[in-house]
């Protein structure tokens, strides 16, 4: 599905990505960890086509396509979604019209007709069950006033319409209460398949209790310098970051 | 010959014609043209006029009267209509009224003709103690519209009175002449007690060059409340000086919308005047425009006396080699103690040749007042585009999008739903976007 190979990425001329290389196959859940200004914003910024960041070298492949030359909402039409960090607001746009034009762009650009009224009203209500979103929600203004929580289980809303084949999880778990963190792992379940994959990005453990990971890689200074399982991560959470610094170090 | 030469000799003229109205408006009209002749047209060393040069609009040779009569078909000109509510009309086609598209009324309420209001005896009492008196006398254009005003809408709404149906005044031209030069004159009174919705448009048809030089007094009496939408989409050959003037007496209030999208170069010259306690004033305004184009908002919000609200905020978007201009002056006078101003101007340069000169300019001399201001000027947040292409959605859309959000709160404060669909559309048309959905 995904194939990174020696990435290195730039903005304003600062190397932030020093050659990661890392392979994701349909059906699979990768974490991605590491400490403040290791580079896993930056990772999941390149891989979904952010034009401020310069890839200086290295390669990027999704289904063996390199992806290159292709821009954010065309990278978003072969299936790529990234949940972000800090979602934007969007004053006068209500999340039902914001997600109809999403869907129906990308139909456009495969060349598709725009989705019956029926179907795309029958689908809404179907994930915002799935996220518990309430209906009222779904006419208020993108991400506008949302609370932390509220605009991360938007976030994941939006993925589920939009079906994406490899999502891409920028520390959904930060600002979320324990009750919220549920819904929205849930969420990630149910829409996992073998079909497509996802990537988590994380500071903490704690999300991978509910989204449980097949790979966990650490990320330092814009490298993985270190790869495993499940157990990884509850190895990090005990001992902290600092011995995979100095391991990297040596 | 000078376009200013060839009005004064005009107006002597037109005084011949004219010369059988009532004395008061010949002494109006004569003080007005010596106004006129003393100051001239406006340049850019007045401190007002720095950013917006009139030269190359008054260069053209313009027919001041045009005689001839043209029928427009409705049919033709039904978009230029908000046609999907029902409204009075009042519309001119070249400064001449069009019985055949309007629909006025004297039930109740007058809503008429200027030509009737000036002419008329029964009219005489409100004429003489409003026409012209909210109007800047040192103001040149001003002087120059009041010197050659015959036509334009009369609206007087008596007291106790809420007109449920928006009314339009509507000024098409035709193109009947290589160049038009037009000074419709309204004069809109609202008794107290009495609510009213007045939505004003200025129409090209054709290519040919049009001025307009318009001029519209707006008396709001005690409790009144009018809002006054202004719809300016007009071609690249037409330009438009909107010189209005509202005064205001205790506990009304009153909103102008301002709505600019069109036309070669906009001026619009708004005053409150508040002159009573407990008074709202608002004046709003969206302005996204391109090529060339030239849109000048100059604002003065004068506060007399006490416990009195005034709300400002212009949203600018401009594109290609466009430019803005907003000077905003907020004067609170000694008396006008716990005024409450508010004023901001937000604007977007969406290409690096736009520019936009924004000004705000407080004087305050009373202690005890809120009075803020603010003003903006910058570009299309990157990480809020990346967002929205992320999702799919290409970058031309992407972009009206989040213009369309910057300018959004404007509405808000629309009462008519009617207007808001129009200019939700007409915002989708200038950005060059169809979303499926309307915004």
């Amino acid at each position: 599905m995904l194939h990174v190979k020696n990435l290195h990425a730039s903005v304003e001329d600062k190397a932030i990505l020093n050659g990661i290389n890392l392979e994701v196959n349909a059906g699979e859940v990768h974490a991605i960890m590491g400490p403040n200004g290791s580079g896993k914003s930056t990772l999941s910024a390149v891989i979904a086509g952010k034009e401020e960041y310069e890839v200086t070298d290295g390669e990027i492949f999704l289904n063996g396509e390199n992806i290159e030359e292709l821009s954010a909402e065309e990278r978003a039409h072969e299936g790529v979604f990234l949940s972000f960090q800090y979602p934007v607001e969007i004053p006068g746009v209500s999340v039902t019209n914001f997600v109809k034009t999403a869907i129906n762009e990308t139909r456009k650009a495969k060349g598709e007709d725009e989705m019956p009224a029926s179907d795309m009203l029958k689908k809404i209500r179907e994930k915002a069950e799935l996220l518990e979103i309430d209906r009222k929600f779904l006419s208020r203004s993108l991400n506008e006033g949302f609370s932390g929580g509220e605009k991360k289980r938007n976030e994941i809303f939006q993925m589920a319409m939009l079906e994406p084949k490899l999502a891409i999880l920028d520390e959904t778990d930060s600002g979320l209460d324990i009750d919220a963190l549920r819904i929205v792992a849930n969420g990630v379940n149910k829409l996992r398949s073998k079909d497509n994959a996802v990537i988590v990005i994380t500071h903490y453990q704690r999300l991978l209790d509910y989204i449980v990971p097949d790979f966990v890689h650490v990320l330092h200074n814009g490298k993985i310098v270190k790869s495993g399982t499940k157990e990884l991560a509850l190895e990090l959470e005990e001992k902290g970051y600092d011995w995979i610094k100095q391991e990297a170090t040596v | 010959m000078e376009l200013k030469d060839k009005l004064l000799s005009s107006f002597m003229v037109f005084e011949d014609r004219v010369h059988d109205q009532s004395e008061n408006l010949n002494g109006i009209r004569n003080e007005a043209i010596k106004m006129f002749q003393d100051k001239g047209f406006p340049s850019k060393k007045d401190e007002d006029w720095k950013y917006t040069s009139l030269n190359a609009i008054l260069k053209h040779d313009y027919s001041i009267s045009p005689q001839q009569e043209t029928a427009i078909e409705f049919k033709e000109v039904k978009k230029y209509f908000i046609h999907d509510i029902d409204t009075y009309k009042i519309v001119f086609i070249d400064g001449k009224y069009s019985s055949f598209l309007s629909e006025t009324t004297h039930d109740g309420i007058d809503v008429c003709l200027m030509s009737s209001a000036l002419n008329k005896p029964k009219y005489k009492i409100i004429v003489d103690s409003y026409y012209n008196n909210a109007a800047q006398k040192d103001h040149s254009l001003t002087s120059l519209n009041t010197a050659f005003a015959s036509e334009g809408a009369y609206i007087h709404i008596p007291k106790n009175k809420v007109v449920e149906k928006p009314i339009q005044i509507i000024h098409f031209s035709t193109g009947n002449e290589a160049s038009v030069m037009l000074q419709p004159r309204n004069l809109i009174v609202v008794d107290e007690n009495s609510h009213v919705q007045i939505i004003e448009r200025h129409q090209s048809l054709t290519s040919n060059v049009v001025l307009t030089n318009s001029v519209t007094e707006i008396f709001a009496n005690k409790r009144a409340i009018v809002d006054y939408y202004k719809i300016q989409n007009d071609n690249q050959h037409a330009s438009l000086i909107d010189n209005t003037y509202v005064s205001q007496k205790q506990s009304s209030h009153a909103s102008v919308h301002t709505f600019s999208f069109g036309g070669k170069l906009i001026r619009n010259n708004l005053q409150f005047l508040q002159k009573g306690e407990y008074i709202d004033s608002t004046m709003k305004g969206i302005t996204i425009i391109g090529d060339k184009q030239h849109v000048d908002h100059n604002t003065l919000v004068h506060h007399i006396e006490p416990n009195c609200e005034s709300h400002q905020d212009y949203k600018g978007i401009f594109g290609d080699r466009s430019t803005g201009v907003f000077n905003g002056k907020v004067v609170v006078e000694k008396e006008a103690q716990k005024t409450n101003a508010f004023q901001a101007n937000n604007n977007i340069l969406v290409d690096d040749k736009a520019t936009i000169n924004t000004k705000p300019q407080l004087e305050i001399f009373a202690d005890d007042v809120k009075c803020s201001h603010g003003c903006t000027i910058g570009q299309l947040d990157k990480d809020a585009l990346f967002y929205l292409r992320s999702r799919g959605i290409p970058e031309k859309e992407a972009k009206a999008l989040l213009m369309y959000a910057f300018a959004n709160n404007v509405l808000e404060s629309v009462k008519i739903n009617a207007i808001k669909t129009r200019i939700n559309k007409l915002i989708a048309q200038k950005l060059g976007v169809n979303l499926g959905f309307d915004l």
